[in-house]
């Protein structure tokens, strides 16, 4: 049995290691993960590594340097199955920002040496460069999720990772619709399942953080939210967050920041 | 006291209500009724009659839910939550099955209290014969529920849920089971959102029959009517005296006249205050006839596929079955979820989706819902409770989309 094990790497590119801390959260699970699997690389729980090609490779964090552009080839390489993990990985993460700015001026007004700053003018992510196998969402990821991930790669099956609304988990553990009742911007609708819908479940907002479900229409949301509530730029940020990038938020982020703020707007 | 027969009227002082949730409590009822939770009138655990929304009302609209307090408003003059009946027949999850695998063969243990057919299944598997060894013991033994405060629109829902699950050879013995405990204390409409057509499906605003007890509201006091033997029970338990006929006659006459305001909308122009209504006429043909209108694409545009309209449904039945393992592989469960037309994964094929796109997606829910359900179940699958147009995110109106499909058509 131990033998015939799968051998997991873990790679880290641009990212904040929150995804990674997430496997390390599944506590109660890890030793019966380290059983069916060989933890073979993953610098942040052991120094021990060994040489691929691994069976699975997960990777976290977006393309932000030449250096990561080229690792990530190497990578793809080395794992026979690549899944990307978190909205870094799949989406270009939060730090996606820099694609429609200045990343020049970014790095002059955060570091105090820029000149030793050596990055890309995007942040891109993971499948713009090479063919990923399977994406888990999430900022951070969902131990759960991961853990049905592992299960299902672990029987040879489909991953059953849904690709339906936020609205279902609301709706499903009877949570109250916070844009229905509260009148709050939320991006529930077109944010993809996964997270159990934890933020309405405590009053907020969903802001997106498992990025567009399979087909999201955001721009209807703005629409009505445009004509309820005037003012576009809570929606605006919303979009423009761990998932800025992901091509159905961005281009209604983009669209909202450049029209006037709705047909209402003289009315008050 | 001797017990009152089924259609018998009993006449309670409103603070008396607090009767009848005890006696159902002390029959052994999880007793559940209307309260305010998240800024909405939600079905939850009921102690006291204080914890109901009394003088609160709702607004509602496309899109639109708030809770106000209203100085005309009596006790049950809110209308419906974004929850009906269904998750007290069909819960929104429930495992069906466990296995364990013992080593030897699967241990199974079926999670509800009618007798199991899985005890008698040998299941073949590739290396031969397994055999399946079920427990006797149930794994859920739920309390019985009591609802206070069902509408006519949902008891009518009940009634369409009941022709799907308990209908027909195939009966569904969680549903039978869950449904065949339910206590259901009804309430007479006085008021209506403007989101509610049941008129318009004669499903409300009176209640059917169907009730174990029927709620009419006046403003002075409560009159009780006796729906069944269950009913009876509880009726029998209440500090209450038969009412005048008078009496009677008034409560009847508030809800017929909420159904003459409502009946009025259908020449009225389309406004807030003037409230829905949903024209039945040929609907069948109209929407069947017309798979191509070009408004199926214009609602495609606006409707987002989050799936809300099918889970507040009262009707909506759709679920999904998945086989979820633990780390081990030793450990099975079989859960059963509800699902929705609108998901990718609904209609997933090997070849791909069977209705791969927003469009395909609202046609075969509108299509099912007010058409081809009448083949199927010889009734509507629409009672007019208003759920799908409040709390669609972006407002979406079903009655004005039925309206609208077919409108250029010969077709009609």
């Amino acid at each position: 049995m131990t033998a015939q094990r799968p051998t997991l790497a873990v790679f880290k590119l641009a990212s904040c290691d929150g995804c990674q801390l997430t496997i390390l959260d599944c506590e109660r699970e890890l030793l019966a993960i380290a059983e069916r699997i060989e933890i073979a690389y993953f610098l942040e729980a052991r120094t021990r590594t060994l040489e691929g090609p691994y069976d699975i490779g997960l990777v976290e964090g977006s393309i932000t340097t030449e250096h990561d552009a080229e690792r990530i080839r190497q990578i793809r390489s080395r794992c026979k199955t690549l899944i990307t993990i978190g909205a870094c990985a799949t989406a270009g993460g939060i730090q996606s920002l820099r694609n429609w700015a200045d990343v020049d001026e970014f790095v002059r007004q955060v570091y105090a040496s820029p000149q030793y700053i050596q990055t890309l003018a995007t942040s891109t992510p993971v499948s713009d460069h090479v063919p990923v196998d399977f994406e888990l969402r999430g900022c951070p990821i969902d131990k759960k999720q991961l853990l049905m991930l592992i299960v299902d790669l672990l029987a040879g099956k489909q991953p059953r990772i849904p690709r339906y609304s936020v609205c279902i988990e609301c709706k499903l553990r009877h949570t109250v619709c916070v844009a229905v009742a509260r009148g709050v911007a939320c991006l529930g609708p077109v944010t993809q399942a996964g997270c159990d819908a934890i933020c309405p479940a405590y009053a907020r907002e969903c802001f997106g953080c498992h990025g567009p479900k399979e087909s999201a229409n955001p721009l209807s949301l703005a629409e009505h939210y445009r004509e309820r509530h005037h003012d576009p730029r809570p929606l605006v940020h919303l979009l423009s967050n761990f998932n800025a990038a992901a091509p159905e938020f961005r281009q209604t982020a983009a669209r909202l920041q450049s029209a006037p703020s709705g047909p209402a707007q003289g009315a008050n | 006291m001797s017990t009152p027969g089924i259609g018998t009227w009993l006449k309670l002082e409103k603070p008396k209500l607090q009767q009848l949730i005890d006696a159902l409590r002390d029959s052994g009822y999880r007793v559940v009724g209307p309260q305010v939770q998240d800024e909405a009138i939600v079905l939850s655990d009921l102690g006291s009659v204080e914890q109901l929304p009394i003088g609160m009302i709702d607004e509602q609209d496309g899109g639109y839910y708030r809770l106000r307090a209203d100085e005309e408003a009596g006790w049950f003059d809110f209308v419906v939550g974004p929850q009906s009946l269904k998750p007290f027949v069909l819960p929104p999850r429930e495992t069906l099955l466990s296995l364990q695998n013992t080593g030897t063969g699967w241990q199974v243990r079926t999670c509800h209290k009618t007798p199991s057919r899985e005890q008698h299944i040998r299941a073949s598997e590739a290396e031969g014969q397994v055999l399946l060894q079920a427990s006797k013991t149930p794994e859920v033994d739920e309390p019985p529920v009591a609802v206070l405060g069902v509408r006519g629109c949902d008891l009518n829902a009940l009634a369409i849920m009941d022709r799907v699950f308990l209908g027909g050879p195939y009966v569904d013995p969680r549903y039978q089971r869950r449904r065949e405990s339910l206590f259901l204390v009804g309430v007479h409409c006085r008021r209506a959102a403007p989101t509610c057509f049941c008129h318009s499906l004669h499903s409300g605003p009176a209640l059917p029959a169907g009730f174990d007890l029927g709620l009419s509201e006046l403003d002075e006091c409560f009159l009780v009517e006796v729906g069944s033997q269950a009913g009876a029970r509880i009726a029998e338990q209440l500090d209450g005296e038969p009412p005048g006929h008078r009496e009677i006659a008034r409560a009847r006459a508030a809800t017929r006249a909420l159904e003459q305001r409502m009946k009025a909308r259908k020449s009225a122009t389309r406004s807030i205050d003037q409230g829905r209504w949903l024209d039945t006429h040929n609907i069948r043909q109209r929407l069947l006839g017309n798979l191509e209108d070009p408004r199926w694409d214009e609602v495609a545009e606006r409707c987002l596929a989050c799936a809300n309209c099918t889970m507040v449904c009262p009707t909506c039945f759709c679920t999904t079955v998945e086989e979820v393992a633990d780390l081990s592989g030793e450990n099975v469960q079989r859960q059963r979820r509800w699902e929705s037309c609108f998901t990718w994964e609904h209609s997933y094929t090997a070849a791909g989706p069977v209705h791969p796109d927003t469009k395909s997606r609202y046609r075969q829910w509108l299509t099912h819902k007010l058409a081809s359900w009448i083949d199927q179940f010889d009734t509507s699958g629409c009672v007019g409770c208003g759920r799908c147009i409040t709390w669609c995110p972006v407002g979406i109106d079903l009655t004005e989309e039925a309206a609208a499909i077919g409108k250029e058509s010969t077709h009609v």
